[in-house]
């Protein structure tokens, strides 16, 4: 059953669903809440680099403009491991748990890969975390992003554990649902971030 | 071993019953009660609870942070005086901001609506009871954290908004500033999860029928507060964290050579300029549903006040570089945030014309409570307009730093939080415990606060125009400043005295005050319809609400329709409340509650663990809270198999 019929409010007197549904629960609105205030913290910490440029110019960022041939790549492999989740997620609320379970499973490896990739990303650097305060900002901006990745690989983890132990139904998911979109919002932040420190030097000549 | 698509307990029926004589039993007690003893004390999940919890310790902080404040004032009190040194002044000024508007003024608007909101939606908890509890142990590791400092010696010294280069590691290189940092970012996690339970809880909480337009104003100003909680404190905490890293680790944030100071201004104010709003719009709230209880009749403009308070949040977000006034940012700056910074006084106005138009049209009754609300318009005004002053760029750098900033902020600060407290205490007291403060002392508290603020704080605006700058630990005694002083020290005890009143009132009236009844006010909202003290299920049947006053309908005669109360839906399987659609009220699922649990306390405590060992660099600390966060969350986020028991169904959270 698809989520938008789950979701067609019945009338007082008619039965009502018992228990949180995919997105008519209240973890999903709390999750919707998370985002909100996580998207703020890199609003903020985007802010804060955005400030710092104006404020130093253009002989603040570093030269040559940062490579892309790993970054690149690696927001691809991102990306894909969002299509991976969203696709394991169908599986659930379609009661195909082949695919459930490989969705889920093929975004978890997807997401350590990205990790990896970016410890080689961060070891390819010139400069370090205390050698000036473009430095303080890419390791401390792609820091955070990073815990953000551990935490979602971590609820992905959870989730697929409580899959393989027969937890979830095509009615009952609402964890899944939470966990995918927590995903999602880990992918997307990356583009602003990879936006802004590998996209925008290039803008400006 | 996947669980059945659609087993016979993924819909219910729930039938439409009467309270009767024999209706409630016994039998929702036993599912709601939390167990006695030491161990249901640490895991109850109730809202009342967890409010009541919030406002006690809460108003520990604001005696503190008083106490604080008389022992400056003894110091100030002549010039040359020698009670303090200059490094105690600066925690005690430092501790007394952080106490009282972080520690204070939001923990005890939290209080009030953790404790009220379901009462008020016609909701038998908050949307997440567990995460309410969580959001009050860390909020009380938290005070508890930046205490500790303060106790041997090491406390928070840069100022409630501690600027650096003054917070940076070589003019302060003590643990002073990092037990502000992680203390700040301890309690920034508090409030978000207690700001995201607000929103969900108003989203699909409330009763059958309460459409959004037919919620008390108390709810749009937690609301507003809350949606701006989530967007604004993640720029203290990452200020915070960044200047911890700057301290602790040789990063390039806010040092004068590679980074930039202002950013650490421009972070701050980002939070703490909607922050002001979030501690002042619950609290005109409060005013705003309590003042036509006592007049008598409906808040004139609702739904104006409504938007107002929306309204001057979404602007708040826009003022926040007149804090900055004076760093020498470009003139366009300075013009733009001029004007939205005397623009944000237009929808504050519209509260004031509706809280005077409803004392002007109704029939007021004069009890402590309506004192108390009616003076805070009064210390609004005033403290609004000396607002509206410093909007001005050249007024404020006249001013700016001067004694004249911190009369503004105590008259909107306390004008607009304490005094609201204050009359919601009086108005509320009898809800939570079924009994009435005494109305004769009441008014002798009222008028020893309202005389004794004034006093204390007025003659402020006068030392700022001299030109006395706040901060400093004494001064000499050619400047004119001593008699202002004299008058303010004395005014300030009075106040505390007049506070010494409300306690003493509370805890007489505890034993003694008279019985209160359901409904003492003939106030016009749910909470009145449940007996005082709320049963732990507060409502028996889930409410169906025809009006914005349920409890008003046959007076008002607005319409035919009438809320029904006593007739409702039966939930009684678990733990169970209604959950309707975000706008308008209809009912989509059956919400299944949790039981109580350890999981929010044991969370908090590794939490606390982490923080200590970041504080002190002991590393195994830090790996152990990891350790017991990551089992804490495991056992919260387990998810519980469904299934039929004899009782009915086993209640599941997912």
């Amino acid at each position: 059953m698809s989520d938008a019929a789950l979701s067609q409010a019945p009338l007082p007197d008619d039965a009502l669903p018992l228990g949180a549904c995919g997105k008519n629960s209240v973890g999903w609105w709390g999750v919707l809440c998370l985002i909100a205030t996580e998207g703020s913290l890199f609003a903020y910490l985007l802010f804060s680099y955005a400030y710092m440029a104006v404020q130093r110019g253009q002989a603040w960022l570093p030269e040559p403009h940062p490579s892309l041939s790993l970054a690149g790549p690696n927001t691809l492999i991102l990306l894909a491991s969002s299509v991976a989740v969203w696709w394991g997620e169908e599986g659930v609320k379609r009661q195909r748990r082949g695919q459930h379970i490989a969705g889920l499973g093929i975004g978890i490896g997807l997401g350590l890969i990205f990790l990896v990739v970016q410890a080689f990303e961060w070891k390819t650097k010139t400069f370090g975390l205390t050698s000036g305060s473009y430095g303080s900002l890419f390791f401390t901006i792609t820091g955070f992003h990073m815990a953000h990745v551990v935490v979602g690989v971590c609820m992905l983890t959870a989730v697929l554990a409580w899959s393989l132990m027969g937890y979830f139904s095509p009615r009952h998911h609402a964890r899944v649902t939470v966990a995918a979109i927590y995903w999602h919002f880990v992918d997307v932040v990356w583009l602003c971030v990879f936006s802004a420190f590998y996209l925008s030097p290039y803008l400006m000549g | 071993m996947t669980a059945p698509s659609t087993s016979p307990d993924d819909f219910r029926h729930p039938t439409t019953v009467r309270v009767t004589a024999r209706f409630p039993g016994p039998r929702l007690l036993r599912i709601w009660e939390t167990e006695p003893g030491l161990k249901g004390w640490f895991s109850s999940v109730d809202h009342k609870e967890i409010g009541l919890r919030y406002i006690v310790t809460a108003f520990a902080f604001l005696l503190l942070g008083g106490v604080e404040a008389l022992v400056m004032r003894l110091q100030l009190t002549r010039p040359g005086e020698h009670l303090l040194t200059p490094e105690q002044y600066d925690q005690l000024f430092t501790m007394h901001g952080v106490s009282m508007i972080f520690l204070y003024a939001s923990p005890i608007l939290s209080g009030f609506s953790n404790y009220l909101w379901p009462l008020l939606l016609g909701a038998r908890d908050m949307a997440f009871p567990r995460l309410n509890a969580f959001s009050y142990w860390v909020y009380v590791a938290a005070g508890l954290f930046m205490y500790a400092g303060f106790v041997v010696g090491q406390g928070p010294n840069a100022g409630w908004f501690n600027y650096v280069p003054y917070a940076a590691k070589p003019f302060n290189p003590g643990v002073n500033i990092d037990v502000f940092a992680l203390g700040l970012i301890l309690l920034g996690i508090s409030t978000t999860v207690g700001a995201a339970n607000f929103v969900v809880t108003f989203l699909r909480l409330r009763a059958p029928g309460m459409s959004i337009n037919r919620v008390p104003i108390l709810i749009w100003g937690t609301l507003t507060a809350s949606v701006a909680n989530l967007l604004a404190v993640p720029a203290v905490s990452l200020a915070c964290f960044l200047l911890w890293m700057d301290r602790q680790w040789g990063t390039h944030f806010f040092d004068a050579g590679q980074g930039q100071p202002l950013l650490w201004q421009h972070l701050f104010w980002m939070f703490g300029h909607p922050w002001v709003y979030a501690i002042v719009l619950p609290a005109m709230g409060m005013v705003s549903d309590g003042l036509p209880t006592f007049c008598r009749r409906p808040l004139v403009g609702y739904t104006p006040v409504a938007l107002a308070t929306v309204g001057t949040m979404a602007l708040g977000f826009g003022v926040w570089v007149h804090h900055m006034f004076a760093t020498g940012l470009p003139s366009l700056a300075l013009g733009f945030f001029s004007g939205a910074s005397i623009i944000i006084t237009l929808p504050s106005a519209v509260a004031v014309f509706a809280w005077t138009a409803t004392i002007w049209t109704g029939r007021p009754v004069f009890t402590t409570a309506f004192l108390f609300f009616a003076s805070m318009i009064v210390l609004f005004v005033i403290g609004g307009v000396s607002g509206f002053m410093t909007g001005s760029v050249p007024v404020d750098w006249q001013l700016t730093d001067t004694y004249f900033v911190v009369a503004h902020l105590h008259y909107v600060l306390i004008g607009i939080n304490v005094f609201p407290i204050a009359g919601a205490i009086y108005y509320w007291f009898p809800k939570f415990t079924g009994r009435r403060l005494s109305e004769r002392l009441g008014v002798w508290n009222f008028w020893t606060m309202f005389v004794g603020f004034n006093l204390g704080f007025f003659p402020m605006h006068l030392l700022g125009l001299m030109g006395m700058p706040r901060r400093i630990y004494t001064y000499a005694p050619d400047m004119g400043w001593d008699l202002p002083n004299l008058i303010v020290s004395i005014g300030s005890f009075l106040f505390a005295l007049g506070i010494l009143l409300l306690l003493i009132n509370v805890v007489v009236s505890l034993k003694r005050g008279r019985p209160a009844g359901p409904n003492p006010w003939g106030a016009p909202t749910l909470e009145w319809a449940v007996p005082s003290p709320p049963p732990p299920y507060n409502f028996a049947v889930i409410p169906q609400i025809e009006s914005r006053h349920p409890l008003w309908e046959a007076e008002l005669g607005e319409s035919p329709r009438r809320s029904s109360i006593e007739e409702g839906l039966l939930l009684d399987v678990g733990r169970e409340t209604i959950g309707t659609s975000p706008l308008d009220g209809r009912p989509t699922l059956i919400l299944q509650m949790p039981e109580d649990t350890l999981a929010p306390f044991v969370l908090t405590l590794g939490i606390a663990a982490v923080f200590v060992g970041l504080l002190l660099h002991v590393w195994w600390l830090v790996g152990a809270g990891v350790a017991v966060i990551a089992a804490a969350l495991m056992a919260w986020f387990w998810p519980r198999r469904r299934q039929i028991t004899p009782e009915g169904v086993e209640p599941a959270d997912e």
